[in-house]
């Protein structure tokens, strides 16, 4: 029983934001940026388990591939080095393009996938890469059964 | 968004930004308060390497070889530019957690807990994670409102918790993390290398010198000597112990902040489970590694959002056209941070702000609140 939307923009002026889900950091391996692939509860009748995993999972390989420690980014910190690090002034680094590349992801994930189920990612550079937050919206239209019981958690936590 | 686009000097996220880091060039720079030290760093460096160009150089480029200046010239070059980057760049401050962050945090402690009986001290907030089978412990920060992720620290002096927090320098006049640690490395590897380079030739100079016309005519022609022999003596046992110990702390993949805590230190503690175990490894993770960028978005726009569609809360929304950050200044457990000083460019309207929104927030709590935090969903 999701509510329909159909682009993004309908979701912002008709909806009215019921709940958001944080998708925590995962340090089982060390300090690189990855995220818990945990299914949360709270998106249970939103949104398929696989379509959320993969999601994640994208994320966290993207995260992996701009941090990786290897032939391309010893060059890039030589090079770097050497010129006194002035180089950043004219090419972007890596870690940059990945960004970009996640941020592209992630409006194309919202477009297709979640916008449609009522929901939205916001890309987690925008939070301090801790956490993915994922906004769940209402329809305003309806009659605030199901906000009631999933925004508890927002306005009780005082 | 149907925002009405009120025509005034657009501010940029900087100027919000909670803790006590200066900002210059636009948001371009990011330093901490106290900038008196670093000042004295740049005039001791600048004030050497002149005196060596001036007296020295002359001299040791038409009677040794003139490839001596050009390379304390690089040097010297090569210097600034590590110190004035280690200066100026974001160390990878973490930004304080937005209320629903907060809250939703807050409650996920709460369902930890359980009930605690009414009179007893809640349990401290620690959260256990594994990494690389060794339990490290995630403190939880009061004044940002989040776990710290592992390696992080809270600076006092910057009012930031900082990621891969190593010390706060005063000489850089900036907190050294993340970011900016490699460049700090690099400055105080030049910087010795430096200071050993003009030491060494000074004393050459000297030499060479006096064997033409006396030790005491030197002296009197070049009298930058002495200063310059000076400041390199003093300055050579400090900055080359420090580049040694960092050096030391990189071949073990630690920070001086965990060094001094002695984390990893010790039969009963655990063991670090950062390092690769190989020097060389550690070595190139850290100088080497990735070039992470800052999260802070010092420079992004913000935005005026005023609350057409719902009249219930405007007075929360309108009154304040800081964004949502600034509501954790009210914050859930007191702290002694006041977070006014902390914002000297809003100074005007923050002490207006937080007064009536707190206990309005607590009467239009249910109705409104979804409403009030749709503004900052945008």
């Amino acid at each position: 029983m999701a509510t329909e939307f159909h682009n993004l923009q309908e979701l912002r002026h008709s909806a009215s934001l019921a709940n958001k889900v944080f998708i925590q950091r995962d340090y089982s391996e060390g300090t690189v940026c990855k995220f818990h692939t945990k299914f949360p509860s709270e998106l249970d009748s939103r949104i398929e388990r696989t379509l959320f995993e993969d999601t994640v999972k994208t994320l966290n390989n993207f995260y992996a591939e701009a941090e990786k420690i290897g032939g391309q980014s010893y060059l890039e910190g030589c090079l770097a080095c050497a010129t006194a690090y002035l180089i950043f002034l004219c090419i972007e680094t890596r870690y940059e393009k990945v960004l970009k590349k996640i941020s592209r992801y992630i409006q194309e994930q919202n477009e297709k996938i979640y916008a449609p189920r009522g929901l939205l990612i916001t890309d987690p550079v925008e939070r301090g890469m801790r956490v993915i937050e994922i906004s769940v919206y209402e329809d305003r239209g309806s009659s605030g059964s199901t906000s009631g019981s999933s925004s508890t958690t927002s306005s009780s936590g005082q | 968004m149907s925002a009405v686009m009120i025509s005034r000097k657009a501010t940029r996220k900087w100027e919000k930004l909670p803790g006590k880091n200066t900002f210059c060039c636009d948001g371009r720079i990011m330093m901490a308060r106290q900038k008196g030290v670093f000042y004295l760093t740049l005039f001791l460096i600048i004030g050497t390497c002149s005196l060596f160009f001036a007296f020295e150089c002359p001299y040791l480029a038409v009677h040794l070889s003139p490839a001596i200046p050009v390379f304390a010239v690089l040097l010297f070059l090569f210097v600034m530019s590590m110190l004035l980057r280690t200066s100026f760049s974001d160390p990878g401050v973490l930004p304080r957690a937005l209320p629903e962050e907060a809250s939703f945090i807050e409650m996920e402690i709460e369902a930890a807990n359980g009930n605690v009986p009414a009179g007893q001290r809640p349990p401290p907030r620690i959260k256990n994670v594994q990494i690389n089978n060794q339990i490290v412990k995630l403190k939880y920060c009061y004044t940002c409102k989040i776990f710290r992720p592992p390696r992080a620290s809270h600076c006092s002096i910057c009012d930031n918790c900082v990621d891969r927090f190593d010390h706060h320098c005063p000489w850089v006049g900036n907190c050294v993390g993340k970011r900016n640690y490699r460049y700090f490395y690099l400055f105080t590897l030049s910087l010795s290398l430096l200071t050993i380079y003009i030491f060494t030739f000074d004393i050459v100079h000297v030499v060479l010198r006096s064997v033409d016309s006396g030790f005491v005519s030197t002296i009197k022609e070049t009298p930058g000597t002495v200063l310059e022999v000076l400041v390199c003596f003093f300055t050579l046992w400090s900055v080359v112990g420090l580049t040694g110990f960092h050096t030391y702390l990189i071949s073990l993949n630690q920070t001086t902040n965990e060094d001094i805590k002695g984390s990893w230190s010790g039969k009963n503690r655990v063991q670090n489970p950062y390092s690769h175990k190989n020097i060389i490894k550690n070595c190139c993770e850290v100088l080497c590694g990735p070039t992470y960028p800052s999260v802070l978005d010092r420079r992004g726009v913000l935005v005026d959002i005023p609350n057409p569609s719902t009249p219930g809360a405007p007075s929360t929304v309108n009154s304040n056209p800081v964004p949502q950050t600034t509501k954790t200044t009210a914050p859930l457990i007191p702290n002694e941070h006041t977070p006014e000083e902390a914002k000297p460019s809003i100074g005007a309207t923050s002490p207006k702000e937080e007064k009536p929104s707190t206990p309005r927030d607590a009467s239009l709590k249910s109705p409104s609140n979804p409403a009030v935090i749709k503004e900052s969903a945008h």
